[in-house]
């Protein structure tokens, strides 16, 4: 470990993915894929849907055991990390799931405040005073006494980052920040997630769909394709890139199955060609 | 015929893994609710659930339960005249056999389908990754409670079924058919002895056990089963799964205790 410590000093990236492919059953979602985060960067994952983002957090995020590949995280190997060490690099992460994953037991404020609860000595008044600040940080201090099931989508998302923040962690991931958001908002995301960059020097990953969004917080974007990263390059090398797969992704060109529509109406047909 | 083999084979399989995952709940439960910090009021609030809630059930189901065994009894023992061993068949059957029998199978409809229907959704809603992401063990803040819980609560409400189903078998015996009070009392305190009563609390342990783990296990794991992928209809198919393995489970478990102890 003490040599993969060293390594992540030198290179300066918080997470290093190399030769990562993973499987559901039979199926192959990731083949082969290399990705360095580099720490205190936004990092910003795009691609279609279904190209297998989600499932390329889980396991960096040790949810989802690789089918080969190795994955280190602030220095540590995840894939043949212990129970233990896992726990340790999760006291120092942060993630908003997609569909927010707030606990549907518990008030917003509830859910906020269970790591503390769990892994701080913080006395009672304190707790609720940091559940607070994190709420205004998202813009939700109405909501701190709601159920989840009476958020809308945009608040739930909204009250799952500031969970997510809760603890000011080193490494902070969020999947799909601004899907369902109306502009203002998904613009005070935005602003937030700079802040947190900034303010706190968070290493952040960012699956988003959004274009707009993701060329104003990125400093590197990846673009994924079916299972595979297209690309990783600033937000200026990604415009300006020359892979015609990205430049579709960017431009929002329609599949180009849909394009030769006479294939199209055989495949929806199940006529095979 | 061929397919025919496939299908026992896969099923066959399917369900020696799930018995593996559901031993490996338990075993990494267990470990988990070792290590400190010990938190009291959770298994509090699952008692209050699983026990607290469930005792109107219990003693409606008691009752009726008590009355229909003094009934039978009354009408076979009065073939052979001899009606004062009322109160010792009631008693045993009730505190041997029928008292953890049927406050387990009680449980798990009322409070085991619940277990594997909450923990199914938050598997499918990712509720337990995100605990595991908060490097919160869901072994210890999930399931360790419920279970604890169970092995307490069976056992409690099995003594409240017994006590409301000798009730209910003295109101048949002595009110209805004018039994001798003294006959009734008599034979059902000479008849249960110490056994007797170990017998009927060892069940309820174990059945508090298996119960609750089997149903938590079923939602837990339910990612890893063909259910897994069909979010809301998994939920119900692992549910129903879940009533219907420990019901037989505890089926077999009380013949298994019995055999043993006797
Ligand atoms: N639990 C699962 N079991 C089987 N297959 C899965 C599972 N989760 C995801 N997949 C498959 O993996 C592929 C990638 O899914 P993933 O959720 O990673 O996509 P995504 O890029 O996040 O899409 P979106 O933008 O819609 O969220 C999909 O084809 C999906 O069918
Ligand atoms: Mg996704």
């Amino acid at each position: 470990m003490s040599s993969s410590t060293a390594n992540h000093g030198v290179t300066g990236n918080a997470i290093e993915v190399r030769n990562l492919t993973v499987d559901y059953g039979t199926r192959r979602i990731l083949t082969d894929i290399d990705l360095d985060i580099p720490s205190g960067k936004v990092s910003v994952i795009m691609g279609g849907s279904g190209t297998g983002k989600s499932t390329l957090l889980r396991c960096i995020l040790g949810l989802k055991q690789p089918t080969a590949g190795s994955i280190h995280v602030l220095g540590t190997d995840i894939t043949k990390a212990s129970t233990r060490q896992l726990y340790q690099l999760r006291k120092q992460t942060g993630v908003a799931f997609q569909g927010g994953a707030l606990f549907s037991s518990m008030t917003v404020g509830e859910n906020i405040q269970l790591a503390l609860r769990e892994h701080t000595e913080l006395d009672e008044n304190t707790i609720q005073i940091m559940t607070r600040i994190k709420l205004d940080m998202v813009n939700m201090l109405h909501a701190e006494h709601m159920m989840p099931s009476e958020l809308s989508g945009g608040m739930t998302k909204r009250a799952a980052l500031a969970r997510a923040i809760v603890m000011d962690p080193k490494l902070l991931f969020f999947d799909e920040p601004s899907a369902g958001l109306d502009p203002s908002t998904s613009a005070e995301l935005d602003e937030l997630i700079l802040m947190l960059r900034d303010s706190l020097k968070m290493t952040i990953v960012v699956v988003t769909h959004e274009l707009e969004s993701a060329f104003k917080i990125a400093d590197r974007i990846s673009i994924m394709g079916k299972g595979t990263i297209l690309a990783t390059d600033t937000p200026e090398g990604i415009r300006t890139s020359s892979n015609p797969e990205v430049q579709g992704l960017l431009h929002r060109k329609p599949r180009t199955s849909v394009l030769d529509t006479e294939a199209h109406l055989k495949a929806l047909m199940g006529v095979r060609s | 015929m061929i397919k025919a083999l496939e299908t026992l084979g896969a099923t066959v399989l399917e369900s020696l893994e799930m018995i593996g995952r559901t031993f490996n709940l338990l075993l990494v439960t267990v470990w988990e609710m070792l290590q400190p910090p010990y938190r009291f009021y959770p298994i509090v609030r699952q008692m209050y659930f699983i026990g607290a809630r469930s005792i109107s059930l219990i003693v409606i189901s008691g009752v009726t339960i008590g009355m229909v065994l003094g009934l039978q009894f009354y009408y076979i023992l009065e073939r052979f005249g001899s009606t004062d061993l009322l109160g010792s068949g009631v008693a045993l059957g009730v505190i041997r056999e029928l008292g953890p029998v049927m406050t387990a199978l009680m449980v798990v409809g009322r409070a085991g389908s619940a277990i594997t229907a909450e923990l199914g959704i938050m598997r499918t809603t990712n509720q337990i990754d995100a605990l595991e992401c908060m490097a919160i063990s869901p072994d210890k803040f999930l399931v360790g409670p419920k279970v604890i819980a169970g092995i307490l609560s069976v056992p409690l409400l099995t003594h409240i079924f017994d006590f409301v189903a000798l009730f209910g078998g003295y109101f048949v015996g002595v009110v209805m058919f004018s039994v001798p009070e003294g006959s009734y009392m008599n034979g059902m305190v000479d008849a249960v002895q110490w056994v007797d009563v170990r017998l009927g609390l060892v069940k309820s342990l174990i059945f508090g056990l298996l119960v609750t783990l089997i149903c938590a296990a079923q939602g837990y794991y339910m990612h890893l089963t063909k259910a897994g992928s069909q979010g809301a209809e998994g939920v119900s198919f692992v549910t129903t799964n879940a009533v219907v393995l420990s019901s037989i489970s505890v089926l077999f478990a009380d013949f298994l205790i019995g055999a043993l102890l006797q």
